[in-house]
């Protein structure tokens, strides 16, 4: 090939990119199918790595764990104590609430879980919040599903390969989640800042009745997310809202549930309603 | 009689004499590596910054710094078009952005034809401080100030990366030339 030939095609190749990319910042799934078969491809190698991770979390753990020992167990002794008695405590609690609901006949509407898998990477080093999960259309994962840890919400699956699935993490700035105080008192939206935190922005504008410490769960407003999964703790109140801390880490957790769409047919009313707006 | 030529004895291992290197090897290596390098980000879980460097891009600069003219000018289409896959930026990203950083060194090689390890990293910082930058912008991610701020330690980790991937870029070379086929 000849050297003209050469700088004529990166020529081509850098305008073909940035075609691309108009192509794709316009229509975000354009792509979503190649990148499914790509990172399928790889999810072997991912799947090894993500248990390796474990793996040496757990020693680590059991390293820092030897060097408290002592004062941890007192300390736990203690806290086992008082969790008797305040878990006899729930125990009454639990049986007068089963109680009163069979009193106003409301059931149950826990979904079990479409699958569980680990969290297989993510994408590290771009601006965006990706991460990956071990599961894909093949297991019933489907666009839009909540994913979370034992701990709260960790994000919402934007794209499914076969067997892998890219999930939207709630710290990306596109990320916008219906959340309410768990005492009930004020609903928000938790959105991503694309650092660590979220920003917390009351729909009700008023006094603002949070303060650090304060912790949200989801709302169910929209129709993805079951109503009630934690999602932030308040590190610092701000005029219209807060910083919130994300309280599921899925670096330092080992599995992951993906959760059915809380109310299918709502989301999907709701996404027909948006997309004209999106697309413009 | 004459001893024999010094510089033909020193050359290095074992039995390297009567073996050649592979072609097909010294080809694909800086391909493959390069592509091996775009996967490992993801790998990684960084749920709250973006903290890896990106490697691929990191690698596939190093291979054009350390030994220039062996991956050829038009390569970031094919390979930035695999970055592209893992990376999370809007598809063609990678193949725009590496396609220019290619045409971009050949105008400072011609500039400045001499050339040392300082001058080579002050390039590659520069370049890749233009590479985040616009990958910021271009991310389609909502542009705010905590976001900016959140670049900051991946730009310092990529740029303190550089003399690193360049010593691995050359380790591969020279595992890419060894000779291990009989000839």
């Amino acid at each position: 090939m000849s050297l003209f030939t050469g700088y004529a095609l990166t020529v081509v190749g850098a305008l073909l990119g940035a075609a691309l990319i108009l192509a794709s910042l316009l229509r975000p799934l354009l792509f979503a199918d190649a990148r499914g078969i790509a990172t399928d491809a790889i999810s072997p190698l991912t799947g090894v790595v993500a248990t390796m991770r474990t793996g040496v979390l757990a020693v680590a753990d059991a390293v820092s764990g030897y060097y408290a020992a002592g004062t941890q167990n007192a300390r736990l002794r203690r806290e086992v104590e008082i969790a008797r008695i305040r878990l006899a405590e729930a125990e009454a609690v639990r049986s007068e609430n089963a109680r009163l609901r069979s009193l106003i006949a409301l059931r149950e509407s826990e979904a079990p879980p479409i699958a569980i898998t680990r969290m297989i990477g993510s994408t590290a080093a771009s601006v965006r919040r990706f991460g990956f999960i071990g599961v894909g259309a093949d297991q019933g994962v489907e666009p839009g599903m909540a994913v979370r840890t034992a701990r709260g919400l960790l994000g919402r699956v934007l794209e499914t390969g076969r067997d892998s699935a890219r999930v939207l993490l709630l710290t990306d700035t596109e990320s916008a989640v219906p959340v309410r105080l768990v005492t009930g008192e004020g609903t928000a939206m938790a959105q991503g800042r694309g650092d660590s935190l979220l920003r917390i922005r009351l729909i009700n504008l008023g006094l603002n009745p949070l303060k650090r410490g304060d912790v949200f769960v989801t709302s169910g407003a929209g129709g993805y997310f079951t109503p009630g999964i934690a999602v932030a703790i308040v590190e610092t109140v701000t005029d219209d809202g807060a910083l919130a801390r994300v309280i599921s880490d899925p670096a330092v957790s080992d599995f992951v549930a993906v959760q059915p769409i809380f109310k299918p047919e709502a989301a999907s009313a709701l996404a027909e309603v948006e997309a004209p707006v999106a697309g413009d | 009689m004459e001893r024999a030529e010094p510089s033909v004895r020193r050359i290095p291992s074992r039995g390297a004499i009567e073996r050649r290197h592979s072609v097909a090897v010294a080809t694909l290596v800086p391909w493959l590596s390069v592509i091996a390098a775009s996967m490992v980000p993801t790998l990684v879980i960084a749920t709250a910054l973006p903290l890896v460097p990106p490697t691929g891009f990191l690698l596939f600069l190093s291979w054009r710094l350390v030994r220039p003219g062996l991956l050829p000018v038009w390569s970031g289409l094919p390979l930035g078009l695999v970055d592209d896959l893992y990376s999370g930026q809007p598809f063609g990203f990678a193949i725009m952005s590496w396609s220019l950083a290619m045409l971009v060194l050949e105008i400072v090689e011609r500039r400045f034809p001499w050339r040392s390890f300082a001058h080579d990293w002050l390039v590659a910082a520069i370049v890749l401080i233009c590479y985040l930058g616009a990958g910021m912008i271009l991310s389609g991610a909502i542009l705010r100030p905590p976001l900016l701020v959140a670049m900051v330690p991946q730009l310092v980790l990529t740029i303190l990366a550089v003399p690193v991937t360049a010593r691995l870029v050359s380790f591969l070379d020279r595992l890419r030339l060894r000779r291990w086929r009989r000839a």
